[in-house]
């Protein structure tokens, strides 16, 4: 079954947390309001991007990162315009023009800057294939989603949705106890450090940005960035107190309460 | 007589009110209204102040369950109904990805009103385009020990699932479960 939907209700972020979190392997095919995108994942890390009819090639992308100039990828296509991107890779390494280092970095480089575009994209829709990938003889990398959704997440520029995943800046955060997610890997800015010195369920949001002398909107894009990660979750701030009504509720003693859950399991199970 | 009160909450059209139905030996006591919001407009109806059934367990005792209004402006209402409950229910239309965010936002806010036992019913199983338990988990930002279940709110074995499953949670913090 194919996860697909509105990038207005469910973002860009959000899908790649998701493919992240669930190690999908796929491909997430974007449609913008006047040009597609497909990205494409193994096992939940990112190893393709292509952006409408953008030259995504290798000789495009070499082109564009200036390790081959336009004279030089003249004479590539008119003599090798037949090899795939992996033959041509391996031609290039072969002749000594460039090392398999140099053509790595630049599909890289090439990859996040399509995908941080993609982040700033809020309407269209989007569509995730489980198990499509891009043919063969692409070159493809290998990176984690984690610091993408980091960096891209610093992109993302409309404060007023960052209000609305955010709302309560007087909830605390805690790290997220889950197998995998170590903050130690992941690449922070000096805010972004600071920040994390201060997650603690005894700290709201709201005293941790006092304390590092950040605006409600600066502290809200490293939260929300940390929070997309799946590093930290928002809880309730140890010692605050209840909404009154809530705190008028009178516990039954801990002996009846168990028997009277008891009734009601009986009770349901007989329905 | 002791009366005890669950709270089913969750975004609009999510299907609370069929969910108390299907279990509630008393026609719901529904407060359903004609939309008047055309961008609400996915049903014809919806619940403006709150729906409750009725379970009776004995003589002695009585389950209400009470659902939230669907609509945003009657937000007020939530902290009222939180009052006192023994726990509470989350629906979620898992073929609905553009209600997930406020699935959530309810969640966070039942959590702060009563720091009480809570499970995830993803409804609308039975869907065509519904998202799978594990993708809704994940995208509901939800941690593993959180019971997720599946659940189509007008089948009243799912329904029954998803309350048993509140209950057992409700033993499990009191460390005394009953299976």
């Amino acid at each position: 079954m194919a996860l697909k939907g509105n990038l207005r209700d469910f973002s860009v972020v959000q899908i790649f947390n998701l493919v992240n979190l669930a190690h999908k392997t796929g491909t997430l095919t974007l449609e913008g309001p006047n040009v597609a995108a497909w990205v494409s994942f193994r096992e939940g890390k990112l190893i393709h991007a292509q952006l409408g009819n953008e030259d995504g090639t290798l000789l495009g992308v070499l082109t564009k990162s200036s390790k081959v100039r336009p004279e030089q990828s003249k004479l590539i296509k008119k003599h090798a315009a037949d090899k795939s991107d992996k033959e041509l890779g391996l031609l290039l390494i072969n002749a000594g023009y460039l090392s398999q280092q140099d053509i790595l970095a630049s599909i890289q480089h090439y990859v996040l800057e399509v995908v941080y575009r993609l982040f700033s994209w809020i309407d269209g829709f989007f569509r995730f294939d489980n198990d499509v990938l891009p043919p063969d003889d692409h070159i493809t990398i290998r990176l984690d989603l984690e610091n993408v959704i980091i960096e891209g997440s610093r992109r993302i520029k409309e404060v007023e949705a960052l209000a609305d995943e955010i709302p309560n800046l007087d909830m605390a955060l805690t790290f997220v106890e889950r197998p995998g997610a170590n903050i130690r890997n992941v690449h922070l800015n000096t805010m972004e450090w600071k920040v994390v010195s201060y997650i603690n369920p005894k700290n709201s949001i709201r005293q941790i940005a006092r304390a590092n002398k950040m605006s409600e909107v600066e502290i809200r894009k490293i939260v929300y960035a940390l929070l997309e990660a799946g590093l930290v979750e928002v809880v309730r701030p140890e010692g605050m107190p209840l909404p009154s009504q809530a705190a008028s509720f009178k516990p039954v003693d801990e002996k009846q309460r168990a028997t009277l859950v008891n009734r009601l399991i009986d009770r349901i199970r007989s329905l | 007589m002791q009366t005890v009160k669950m709270v089913v909450t969750g975004p609009f059209n999510s299907g609370k009110t069929e969910f108390i139905k299907s279990v509630s030996e008393i026609d719901v006591v529904s407060t359903e209204r004609k939309i008047s919001s055309e961008a609400e407009r996915v049903k014809e109806t919806t619940t403006v102040a709150m729906d409750f059934g009725r379970i009776t367990v004995d003589d002695e005792l009585v389950l209400y369950l009470f659902g939230t209004p669907g609509q945003k402006r009657f937000d007020f209402m939530w902290e009222i109904l939180s009052e006192g409950m023994l726990g509470f229910i989350v629906m979620v239309d898992s073929a609905r990805p553009e209600t997930f965010r406020e699935a959530r936002g309810i969640l966070q806010t039942f959590r702060a009103y009563a720091p009480t036992p809570y499970v995830v019913a993803a409804n609308k199983q039975d869907m065509e385009d519904s998202w799978e338990i594990e993708d809704l988990r994940i995208a509901l930002k939800l941690d593993g020990r959180v019971k997720m279940l599946p659940c189509v709110a007008t089948k009243r074995d799912t329904v029954k699932n998803v309350l048993l499953e509140l209950l057992y949670s409700i033993l499990e913090e009191m460390g005394e479960k009953k299976k």
